[in-house]
């Protein structure tokens, strides 16, 4: 038995019929064909199938299709306006905090959904906000260092650093 | 295929409930989805408690503070009341998982796991939390200590629903530690964690102490006789080797893929002995 959800997904309204039992990562990556969105462990310790839940940032593989009813999520594809990068993508580019790629949407939309919360963190208030998402490349520092320098672009109204 | 329904009141809960009394319970799906998927999802219907209105929220009476069921994690952190009340049980809820995790992780789910490694439980313990249940039939409360009976098992009954963790407001303590050993900082499960809470004067001679561990025995352990030691003494060396002996004696942990049973009997022992000189004014 299918059931019809409708929810609000990087700006745009979707309603479809999905079996609620099925993951919204695969929701996300195989219904819809966002495939920014990736699945590393499959159960909460790796933060790679990140997404924001009402601006709150959740695990999309251990979320249930049900349970995207009624919100508004923005994936790695939804994060960007109007052709335009986020200033945390645009740190992560320009600080060379990627490497092979696969952690960089979970880790965009950690920092995205922290600087929302604390938008003049510490460099130790960085690496616990993003504690949560890993990665096997880059050692973290400019991970790090991507946040720190998109949190002073935030601050300053977007458009600096 | 699996139905999960997504209720919004209790009223709808126990309706669907009625429907279908073997429905599996979950909230922030941090425990049952890890576990589960996509095994046990076979064994549906699910029925997802996160935005039940009733279980969520930080409430007090004049006498007792009444926290939701559902309530998140985060949420809880946030909540200025537990700050203000229970800083034990909130340092705890700080040392769970990663943000995403505590962004949808509920304190009824880290109950009901039951879990020897469950962060908040120690301090749930220290401060006697009771826990309220309801079901088509009626409603119960109970101490935490009398719902937990053992590692993964608590008295939840089929339908059955934890709608709140009550905490008397009275609770008389003056300093607080809580310490958790895992193998790294962030998702790290705990090898042995210490919640400690204290009354004490002004030169730190102590009133009244509990103390209670995770991950070092079936449920949580917590002993009289350790309480005892400590009161109308200072935390000095002597008392803390009296308390750190008690505690090598009393726990009885397991060993697994983290630790060993060695390794956490001295760890959970260790742990007192970083108390050493606290609880004075500062
Ligand atoms: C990566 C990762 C790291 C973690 N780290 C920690 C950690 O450091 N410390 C720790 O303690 N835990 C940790 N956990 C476990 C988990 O996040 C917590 O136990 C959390 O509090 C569970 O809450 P939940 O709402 O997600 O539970 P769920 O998975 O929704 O439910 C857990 C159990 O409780 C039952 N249940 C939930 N709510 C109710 C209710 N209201 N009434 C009746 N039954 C109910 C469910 O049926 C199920 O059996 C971690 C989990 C992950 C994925
Ligand atoms: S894939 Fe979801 S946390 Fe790793
Ligand atoms: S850049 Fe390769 S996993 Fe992070």
């Amino acid at each position: 038995m299918k059931r019809k959800i409708s929810f609000l997904l990087n700006g745009s309204p979707v309603a479809m019929e999905v079996d609620p039992s099925r993951r919204a990562v695969d929701v996300l990556r195989e219904d819809l064909g966002l495939t920014g969105t990736k699945e590393g462990c499959g159960s909460g310790e790796c933060g790679a199938c990140s997404i924001l839940v009402d601006d709150v940032v959740k695990l999309s593989c251990i979320m249930t299709a049900a349970q995207l009813e009624g919100r508004k999520i923005v994936t790695i594809e939804g994060v960007g306006q109007d052709g335009e990068l986020h200033p945390v993508q645009r740190s992560f580019v320009e600080r060379g905090a990627i490497q092979c790629g696969f952690c960089t949407p979970g880790m965009v939309i950690a920092a995205v959904g922290f600087l929302k919360e604390n938008p003049d963190p510490t460099r130790e208030e960085i690496r616990a906000g993003m504690s949560g998402n890993i990665c096997r490349c880059t050692g973290y520092e400019k991970i790090i260092d991507a946040v720190e320098d998109a949190a002073a672009k935030i601050r300053g109204g977007g458009s600096g650093g | 295929m699996v139905d999960v329904r997504v209720p919004s009141s209790l009223d709808e809960v126990f309706r669907l409930l009625r429907e279908e009394p073997s429905a599996r319970l979950f909230a922030g799906g941090t425990d049952v989805m890890v576990r589960s998927f996509p095994d046990t999802l076979r064994r549906g219907p699910f029925l997802c408690l996160e935005r039940v209105e009733e279980l969520r929220g930080v409430n007090e009476s004049a006498t007792e503070v009444r926290i939701g069921a559902a309530t998140r994690l985060s949420e809880l952190i946030a909540s200025p009341l537990v700050a203000d009340r229970f800083p034990l049980l909130r340092e705890a809820a700080r040392h769970i998982g990663a943000p995403a995790v505590r962004n949808m992780g509920t304190l009824g789910g880290n109950v009901c796991t039951a879990s020897p490694a469950g962060d908040t439980l120690p301090p749930l313990y220290i401060l006697d939390a009771d826990v309220e249940l309801r079901s088509l039939t009626g409603q119960r409360r109970m101490p935490i200590s009398a719902f937990i009976t053992g590692p993964g098992l608590t008295q939840l009954e089929e339908g059955e629903v934890l709608c709140a963790v009550v905490i008397g407001k009275a609770q008389g303590f003056n300093f607080h530690h809580f310490e958790k050993v895992g193998q790294r900082k962030a998702m790290a499960i705990s090898i042995a964690s210490l919640a400690f809470a204290a009354r004490t004067g002004g030169d730190g001679t102590v009133v009244k102490a509990r103390c209670a561990f995770g991950s070092v025995a079936p449920t949580v352990f917590t002993s009289r006789v350790l309480d005892d030691t400590f009161s109308g003494k200072t935390l000095d060396r002597d008392v803390l080797e009296r308390a750190a002996a008690i505690i090598r004696e009393g726990v009885d942990p397991i060993s697994d893929i983290r630790a060993s049973m060695e390794y956490r009997r001295q760890v959970a022992a260790n742990l007192i002995m970083r108390l050493e000189g606290a609880g004075k004014d500062r």
